[in-house]
């Protein structure tokens, strides 16, 4: 029986990673598109632009489960809309976490899978706690894909996230940014983070260093 | 009759042979027919006397290429180039032609035969210049448009330049000069200031404001006519379909505004230039390109090939040191000059070198100017024929002089920074053939999102119908490939085949797939067998074009008939996708040759996928869970009480 206290998933193992990626409007995107031409470059990486697959949000069940079977960490790349995902991975998720498939009677097919989100909001971290302007740390907020993770028996992490999005090209923190996605996606993908420290974690790259750096002294002691 | 036929056999030999070598070799068609001219008149001597009659005739090739250069050129972009045209223009005749004059004075006896020289010797080639520049598609480039319109400054040059070499007549050489004005063929003469020469002139005797108003009024009707005259004729002509009489009326406009230009002592060329140029937003234009381009390379070619059996070998090897010299020395203060000039007009790099090499030469006009000097006894026909050869050896130097830009200056200058591609005007990105209801509305989507478009039909008044509301469209007939080519195909990305006619439409998107492999082809199909042949042809996309409307209108008869409006939506997704796996399955069985009715395995399938259907529309009705329901449908009743007791291992569950 598992519980949300304990992670199915306690140690690193090396995993194929899908990154469905979900912006309506990439064009005038600054943040998410360095994100997604990083993460499409990347061996060991899927990469689906949700809203260029499906323009008429006509999701293909089928392939979609498909595709999630065939990895082991899935990620949600997306800006921030109204607290959550944009329209498309709202309907993905209707869509495609069948009963049967994602949970209930035989719905095994993601268990033991990690699941995380790389999100962009515009709004600056200290607006996102308690007596922030958005009332709500951003891992509090995403609580809905936290708890449809753990039903369907997943790992969850906490989110990658980058605040400020809107002026993060003009402050140059793009860059380090997009640096930062990289390597934690090259650590999954290698099996070379800490799943148990991350999970404690308020967002994925609160302390990065830590952890990829505790892991490698784990595994060379 | 068999002479005739022997010579015209000679030079499209000559052509056929020399022109596919010479473009095989990189060479460029001109320098082909400048040697084919040479190989068949002073090397081997297969044709001779005719040749200057020949290069009159020709140079109405002349004519019509600046009758299509001037299809190109918007009114807006004329108006765009003055600065160029009278700045650049104005100031590279001048300069040359007082420079070479200045040296002149220094080897000549007189004055006025210096100066004289001097403006023959200013003038560049039209014909190898803009010929040239087109072919290797330079002619866009910033450096052509800075060539092209030093070029069409010295056809207007030419006017007043006539009007001076008279009053040049040097007084001892008068009783030469009309013994050699017969010798070397007035002809010439006549071809520059009219082709029919002063009998047929209107303009004879005419007090100087007289002649003026006369100048003005031909070329206000050139200009009247064009923009209020033709496009009646032309939709009259057009509406009955026949090929042949719209060339005719093509031809019919060129040499009838020739002919008025000759009346009043104008340039034939530049009064057609002029034409071009009023008719450049016209429907019509690219059919016209096209009717004319055929008799223009034609025409220039046979003129380039009286150029080069021109080139009078005795005189160049008595003298060779002379002409070598003399042709080296005018191209070097012709290039100098030209160099200096682009610097001034800010040329880049790539362009100012185009725009100086490709200048350097003496053109057609020169001939003209220097047999028109002789008869008015400025220039003596010993010099003249010395000139001809200076003339000739530049135009034959200009092919390698471009040789020269490709091969040494382009590859050093591409190591500096990539400079922004120059724009192209009207080579739209997308071309559609056919306007009527199916292509415009493909056409206003396109525009709508900012797409460039060139719109092709076959019916003028569906063109005409297009324009009136604003959307840019051409009459021709798409399955030409000649008119594909002047409305640009080479350019275009993508081509959207909406033509009405089925078995037309087959054969654009064959002949399509065949010449421009890369191009991405979107095609609209009259059925399944018609859409299947589309594909076979090589069309990337092809789509029914009543279905999606078809599928519409029944999802609107569900509406109406009180279904809920997403349920009617998510069973035609349903009914769409099904379709379309049927036919993807069904192309596999379909054989062209075999009628859709007698193919029986491709009709048991469709009977099999047509059960199919019903099938899945019935379950829906009952089980609410099947692929027009995916994903929406709740969980079976009674899943949260497993859950919650924790008895079920088969998924995880929640506490």
């Amino acid at each position: 029986m598992l519980t949300p206290s304990e992670p199915i998933v306690a140690m690193p193992t090396a995993g194929r990673i899908l990154v469905l990626f979900a912006h309506p409007s990439p064009v005038r995107s600054e943040a998410n598109a360095p994100m997604a031409a990083a993460a499409r470059r990347l061996d060991g990486v899927t990469f689906v632009d949700l809203y260029a697959e499906y323009p008429a949000l006509e999701i293909d069940v089928d392939r979609e489960q498909q595709r999630l079977r065939g990895h082991d960490v899935i990620c949600f790349q997306h800006p921030l809309y109204w607290y959550s995902t944009p329209a498309i991975l709202k309907e993905w998720q209707d869509l495609v976490l069948e009963h049967g498939f994602a949970y209930g009677a035989g719905g095994t097919a993601l268990r033991g899978k990690v699941f995380f989100s790389a999100i962009t909001a515009s709004g600056a971290e200290a607006a996102y706690c308690a007596a922030g302007y958005h009332n709500f740390s951003i891992r509090e907020l995403l609580r809905p894909l936290e708890q449809t993770a753990r039903l369907c028996g997943m790992t969850y992490l906490p989110p990658f996230a980058l605040f400020g999005a809107g002026t993060a090209v003009d402050e140059g923190r793009i860059h380090a940014h997009v640096a930062d996605w990289v390597r934690l996606l090259t650590a999954l993908r290698d099996g070379r983070l800490d799943m148990a420290r991350a999970a404690s974690l308020p967002r994925l790259n609160h302390d990065l260093d830590g952890l990829l750096g505790a892991v490698g002294a784990a595994l060379e002691g | 009759m068999g002479g005739m036929l022997f010579q015209a056999f000679v030079y499209l030999c000559a052509a056929v042979i020399a022109v596919p070598v010479a473009k095989r070799l990189g060479l460029g068609s001109v320098l082909g027919y400048l040697v084919a001219g040479i190989v068949i008149g002073p090397v081997f001597h297969v044709v001779g006397s005719e040749t200057e009659q020949l290069q009159q005739f020709a140079e109405f090739g002349v004519v019509m290429m600046l009758f299509v250069v001037g299809l190109e050129v918007k009114p807006q972009l004329l108006w765009q180039m003055r600065a160029r045209l009278l700045g650049l223009g104005g100031l590279q005749v001048l300069a040359t032609a007082g420079a070479i004059a200045a040296i002149g004075m220094l080897l000549l006896e007189h004055w006025q035969t210096a100066l004289a020289a001097g403006l023959v010797l200013s003038l560049s080639s039209t014909a190898i210049v803009l010929q040239t520049l087109s072919e290797k598609g330079l002619i866009r480039t910033d450096g052509g448009q800075a060539s092209f319109a030093v070029l069409l400054l010295q056809d207007i040059a030419v006017i007043p330049m006539l009007a001076l070499i008279p009053l040049l007549a040097v007084p001892h050489m008068a009783g030469v000069a009309q013994h050699a004005a017969a010798a070397a063929g007035a002809g010439a003469v006549q071809a520059a200031v009219g082709g029919h020469g002063a009998d047929m002139s209107l303009v004879a005797g005419l007090s100087s404001w007289a002649y003026a108003l006369v100048v003005l009024g031909a070329m206000a009707a050139v200009v009247l006519g064009g923009h209020f005259l033709s496009r009646p004729l032309f939709r009259f002509i057009a509406s009955s379909h026949l090929r042949e009489s719209f060339t005719a009326t093509a031809l019919l406009l060129v040499v009838g505004i020739a002919l008025l230009m000759t009346l009043v002592d104008l340039s034939p060329a530049l009064g057609t230039f002029l034409a071009g140029v009023v008719l450049a937003d016209s429907e019509f234009r690219h059919e016209l390109e096209s009717d004319i381009e055929p008799f223009k390379g034609l025409l220039l070619g046979l003129f380039f090939i009286t150029v080069g059996a021109g080139i009078d070998f005795g005189v160049l090897r008595d003298q060779l040191s002379t002409v070598l010299a003399l042709t080296l020395g005018v191209m070097a203060i012709k290039g100098a000059l030209l160099f200096v000039l682009g610097r001034l007009f800010r040329l880049r790099a790539a362009d100012h070198w185009l725009f100086a090499l490709s200048l350097a030469q003496v053109g057609e006009l020169g001939f003209v100017l220097l047999a028109f000097s002789t008869h008015n006894a400025v220039i003596a026909p010993e010099q003249a024929k010395l000139l001809s050869l200076v003339i000739a050896l530049s135009m034959l130097l200009t092919p390698v002089l471009f040789i020269g830009y490709e091969c040494l200056v382009l590859p050093r200058l591409r190591g500096d920074a990539e400079q922004p591609a120059d724009a192209i005007d009207e080579q739209g990105t997308v071309i559609i053939a056919g306007g009527a209801r199916f292509g415009q509305v493909v056409n206003r989507l396109l525009m709508a999102a900012g797409v460039r478009t060139v719109v092709l039909d076959h019916d003028a008044a569906i063109v005409e119908l297009m324009r009136r509301i604003g959307i840019g469209s051409y009459f021709g007939d798409a399955s030409r490939p000649d008119l594909l080519r002047a409305a640009g195909i080479e350019q275009a990305q993508a081509f959207v085949v909406a033509i009405d006619d089925r078995d037309r439409a087959v054969t654009l998107v064959e002949y399509l797939r065949r010449e421009f492999p890369r191009l991405r082809i979107l095609a609209r199909a009259f059925d399944v067998d018609h859409l299947y042949l589309l594909r076979t042809a090589g069309a990337d996309v092809a789509l029914r074009e009543v279905f999606d409307a078809s599928l519409e209108l029944g999802a609107a008869t569900l509406r109406a008939l009180g279904r809920h409006p997403f349920d009617v939506e998510k069973l035609k997704r349903a009914f769409r996708k099904h379709d379309m796996e049927t036919l993807e399955e069904l192309y596999e069985l379909w054989d062209r040759d075999l009628e859709l009715s007698k193919n029986r395995a491709l009709l048991e399938r469709v009977r099999a996928r047509t059960a199919a259907e019903l099938e899945l529309t019935a379950r829906d009705r009952t089980l609410l869970h099947d692929r027009s329901e995916r994903g929406w449908t709740p969980p079976p009743r009674g899943y949260t009480d497993a859950m919650e007791s924790g008895e079920s291992d088969d998924g995880p569950t929640a506490p």
